[in-house]
């Protein structure tokens, strides 16, 4: 297969996007390899393709940024590539050629047309399938031999397929969010897709250095799959606890539970704003009809949304208002439902700790265990000690890690993943857990 | 030579640096360290001239007539005499020599010297580029991105190859450990909050030639620092006039200041040969020889640097400086106790400032003022020396000091 071939013209759908602009990234870098690094006489044109001008145009700064990044980082391998060009001689110099030399690749593009002469589609852009069926017929239509890598995080891959009449033309290719610097690549494949096509995906995504999960096609895949559930699960909780604590306690003890005994980098419902109220309804919707004798939806969630509690980020990457408000990024208020107001959490935190009771001696936090070559030790030695205790906190805890890994093994056991380790590498590479559902702990 | 300063050396290390807030600026440190002097020798109204020494304010600071900071330490330097003198990383040396020789042709009897430089204004990718002035220009291109660690590299892998491997970087690492644990006796050193349970672990990281170069690793290599020092050189006129007694200072029994042609490769890879040339006329000139030698401090740019060093002043035959480090001699404890606050690795390296940072520790030392880094000097051997390098041993300045009687 000529990889060369199929890199010289691509198109990112949804490029000005948060996901769309760090997969634009990706891509230059790998074009860029090719272009500079191995001198390949070809034009390659890499589009950027979006419905927003405005977003466009703010686009190239971040792409900048990220390209004098990679550069600083890469200058060993830089001047390499720039040996023979006499007049680059400082590191300075030679990075903001390279700078150059991957921006004058980026074309951008409000019209979907500019995608017709592209042998490969990059799509990011809403969790929209009937949309996202639209777009890929049309181009198809006008470009038969296009392949499609679609970032789609929850909506069966197949049935876009078969709509769009792609012709095994098309894989799942969701990258983390950010996908420059997150290294998990969930890939997934249809029954149908081509094996040039399978094959491409994987050398492509060795080449970006992702960890490769390839996930059954079934929606909400293993990441979606395991954190929505995971989520429904902390909603019921929190559900059941505001009937005698109200909200503004159930949401903080949940989400506490969920970040300090479950040893996560953060709690659930911090996650659920990071992700964006809204975008967690979205996903869940997107799964539900899939799966029709599960709930995969929650009426809190509903609620939230009708008061217009969404969180999400700004453009600059900070934190919305959501279930929480921030402050440089730590939680200072929490969401009474029943009342519609913020309360400040620092009046209810003794409250929180009395009622979450005796909690293990040993003080273990994410933060300084994830990376420690001896955290399953650690781990353990907590984990016992909780199982050992008989507090609100302890139980709720506990349940909470059995439920997570139930949900694991329900994904091993569907075969949406084909083992444990594919559950455990996604919830620890792609949502940086420091170890995965499917535990002895538990 | 008297009442020395040495300010914080600023960079990664040291808790309150964090590369993306603001930072004490040149000003400052060039104030800090200068008044700290003053102070000491009775105010600027005492002083007759003073000398700067810097690399690379140019770049690193957009900024040149360093002479005319001398006013803004205190107005009472206005309208006297001020020079910057340059020689890579040796300014600082040279900074000493300028104002030792002004005191000799009796045309200053008190000069005020300091030496500094700001260099985390830049990423270290970019500050590499900087750097390298101090090589030849020409050879920039085919250089490594990290210029000076590519050029170290490249003499430590010859090295490898001449007198084994495994030695060489077992005394590397055994430097590195050295630097560190005097570094945590200093409060100013860039080290001295360094933790590290596991040295040697963390000296032995093994090399990233994808990263980095191919026979060093970063804790092979100096610091990134900011900072300034300040020393006062007065003739015995001069120490009369700032009402201190010679036992306060030290005295300078010999300095050599001699440069190599700068677009030449080395002549030996695995030696220094002009530090070898310049530590031989300082010795001479102070009639003195190598054992009488109770402290020094080394330009350690790089550690492997720091070995070629102890050759290249003749604590150890060619080849063997490996074997002198293993050996403990060159540790607090040992023969002789080399770099006591940790030297360029481990108390830092503001480039422009090292040469007289070197001076202000040797002050101490021999002064007993050194604190919780103090060495025991004795009497048989009563003198110190420090050694300056300029570039890939182009510009060199070494000077033998005693404590004064």
């Amino acid at each position: 297969m000529d990889l060369i071939r199929k890199m010289e013209n691509v198109s990112v759908l949804g490029a000005a996007g948060k996901m769309g602009s760090g997969i634009l990234v990706l891509l230059s870098l790998e074009m860029a390899k090719l272009k500079i690094g191995k001198k390949e006489d070809k034009e390659f044109v890499l589009n950027a393709i979006d419905v927003s001008q405005s977003a466009l145009n703010s686009l190239s700064g971040y792409v900048k940024s990220q390209l004098v990044k990679h550069g600083e980082k890469n200058i060993v391998e830089l001047r390499n590539w720039y040996e023979d060009r006499e007049d680059l001689i400082d590191n300075e110099e030679i990075i903001s050629q390279f700078v150059y030399d991957v921006m004058e690749m980026i074309q951008t593009s409000t019209r979907i047309e500019t995608a017709y002469s592209s042998q490969l589609i990059f799509e990011a852009i809403k969790e929209d399938k009937a949309l996202k069926v639209k777009l890929f017929s049309q181009i198809k239509q006008n470009n038969p031999d296009a392949w499609f890598l679609t970032n789609t995080s929850s909506i069966p891959i197949g049935g876009i397929e078969k709509e769009a009449g792609l012709n095994g033309d098309i894989i799942g290719y969701h990258f983390y969010n950010p996908p420059v610097i997150q290294k998990l690549l969930e890939i997934i494949k249809t029954d149908n897709t081509n094996d040039d096509l399978a094959a491409f995906s994987i050398d492509l995504a060795k080449s970006m250095r992702k960890i490769i999960v390839q996930s059954r096609d079934i929606a909400g895949f293993i990441g979606n799959g395991h954190f929505m559930r995971d989520a429904l699960y902390a909603l019921n909780l929190a559900e059941e606890l505001a009937k005698t604590e109200g909200w503004a306690k159930a949401f903080f003890l949940i989400d506490t539970i969920s970040r300090d005994l479950l040893v996560r980098p953060m709690g659930i419902f911090q996650l659920l704003d990071y992700v964006g109220i809204d975008v967690a309804r979205f996903i869940l919707e997107s799964m539900q009809p899939s799966f029709p004798n599960e709930k995969l939806s929650h009426t809190t969630l509903n609620e939230l949304f009708d008061n217009e509690v969404k969180g999400g980020q700004f453009a600059d990457g900070s934190q919305k208002n959501g279930i929480f408000k921030y402050q440089k990024g730590r939680i200072t208020e929490v969401y009474d439902l029943k009342q519609a107001k913020y309360m400040v959490t620092e009046s209810i935190e003794m409250d929180c700790a009395a009622l979450l009771g005796e909690l293990p001696t040993l003080k273990l936090y994410w933060k300084s265990i994830v990376r420690d070559v001896k955290k399953a030790d650690h781990l353990k030695k907590f984990f016992n000690e909780l199982h050992q205790m008989d507090s609100v906190g302890a139980n709720l805890a506990i349940a909470y890690g059995k439920n997570s890994k139930a949900i694991g093994q329900m994904l091993v056991s569907t075969k949406v993943a084909a083992s444990k380790e594919d559950v455990n590498t996604v919830m620890e590479t792609g949502f940086f857990h420091a170890y995965g559902p499917i535990n002895e702990y538990f | 030579m008297l009442a020395g300063y040495n300010t914080i050396s600023m960079g990664t290390g040291r808790n309150e640096f964090h590369p993306k807030k603001p930072r004490p600026d040149m000003e400052h440190y060039i104030q800090e360290a200068g008044r700290a002097t003053l102070k000491m020798i009775g105010g600027a109204k005492n002083v007759d001239e003073g000398v700067i020494g810097n690399f690379m304010a140019s770049r690193f600071n957009r900024q040149a007539n360093l002479p005319a900071f001398f006013p803004l330490i205190d107005a009472d330097l206005k309208y006297k005499p001020a020079v910057r003198v340059e020689g890579a990383c040796a300014s600082g040396g040279l900074a000493l020599t300028t104002g030792m020789k002004s005191i000799l042709a009796e045309t200053a009897d008190v000069v005020l010297v300091l030496g500094f430089e700001v260099q985390n204004t830049m990423k270290a990718v970019y500050g590499a580029d900087v750097l390298s002035g101090a090589g030849w220009q020409k050879t920039r291109k085919e250089g490594h991105a990290y210029f000076f660690p590519g050029v170290f590299s490249d003499r430590a892998g010859v090295y490898y190859e001449k007198f084994g491997r495994e030695i060489t970087r077992k005394a590397m690492a055994k430097w590195y450990c050295n630097a560190i644990e005097n570094a945590r006796l200093c409060k100013t050193a860039q080290e001295f909050h360094n933790t590290n349970k596991d040295l040697e672990e963390t000296a032995n990281t093994p090399v990233n030639p994808k990263g980095f170069v191919d026979h060093l690793n970063v804790f092979d290599c100096s610091k990134v620092s900011d900072g300034a020092s300040a020393i006062a050189i007065v003739s015995e006129e001069g120490l009369k006039r700032i009402g201190l007694h010679a036992k306060d200072a030290v005295e300078i029994l010999g300095f050599a200041h001699i440069v190599a042609d700068v677009t030449q490769k080395p002549e030996v890879m695995t030696s220094l040969t002009t530090m070898k040339a310049v530590a031989e006329k300082a010795m001479k000139m102070a009639g003195i020889t190598v054992d009488q030698l109770g402290t020094v401090e080394v330009h350690d740019c790089f550690s492997i640097a720091g070995i070629m060093a102890m050759e290249a002043i003749g604590f150890a035959e060619e080849g063997k400086g490996a074997t002198f480090v293993l050996e403990g001699h060159t540790s607090r404890g040992g023969e002789v106790p080399v770099n006591t606050t940790g030297g360029l690795i481990g108390w830092g390296h503001p480039t422009g400032a090292t040469g007289v940072h070197q001076a202000v520790t040797i002050w101490e030392q021999l002064t007993g003022q050194a604190g919780e880094a103090q060495i025991e000097i004795t009497k048989e051997k009563p003198y110190a020396m420090s050694v300056n390098m300029g570039g890939d041993d182009k510009s060199l300045v070494a000077i033998v000091y005693k404590r004064g009687e």
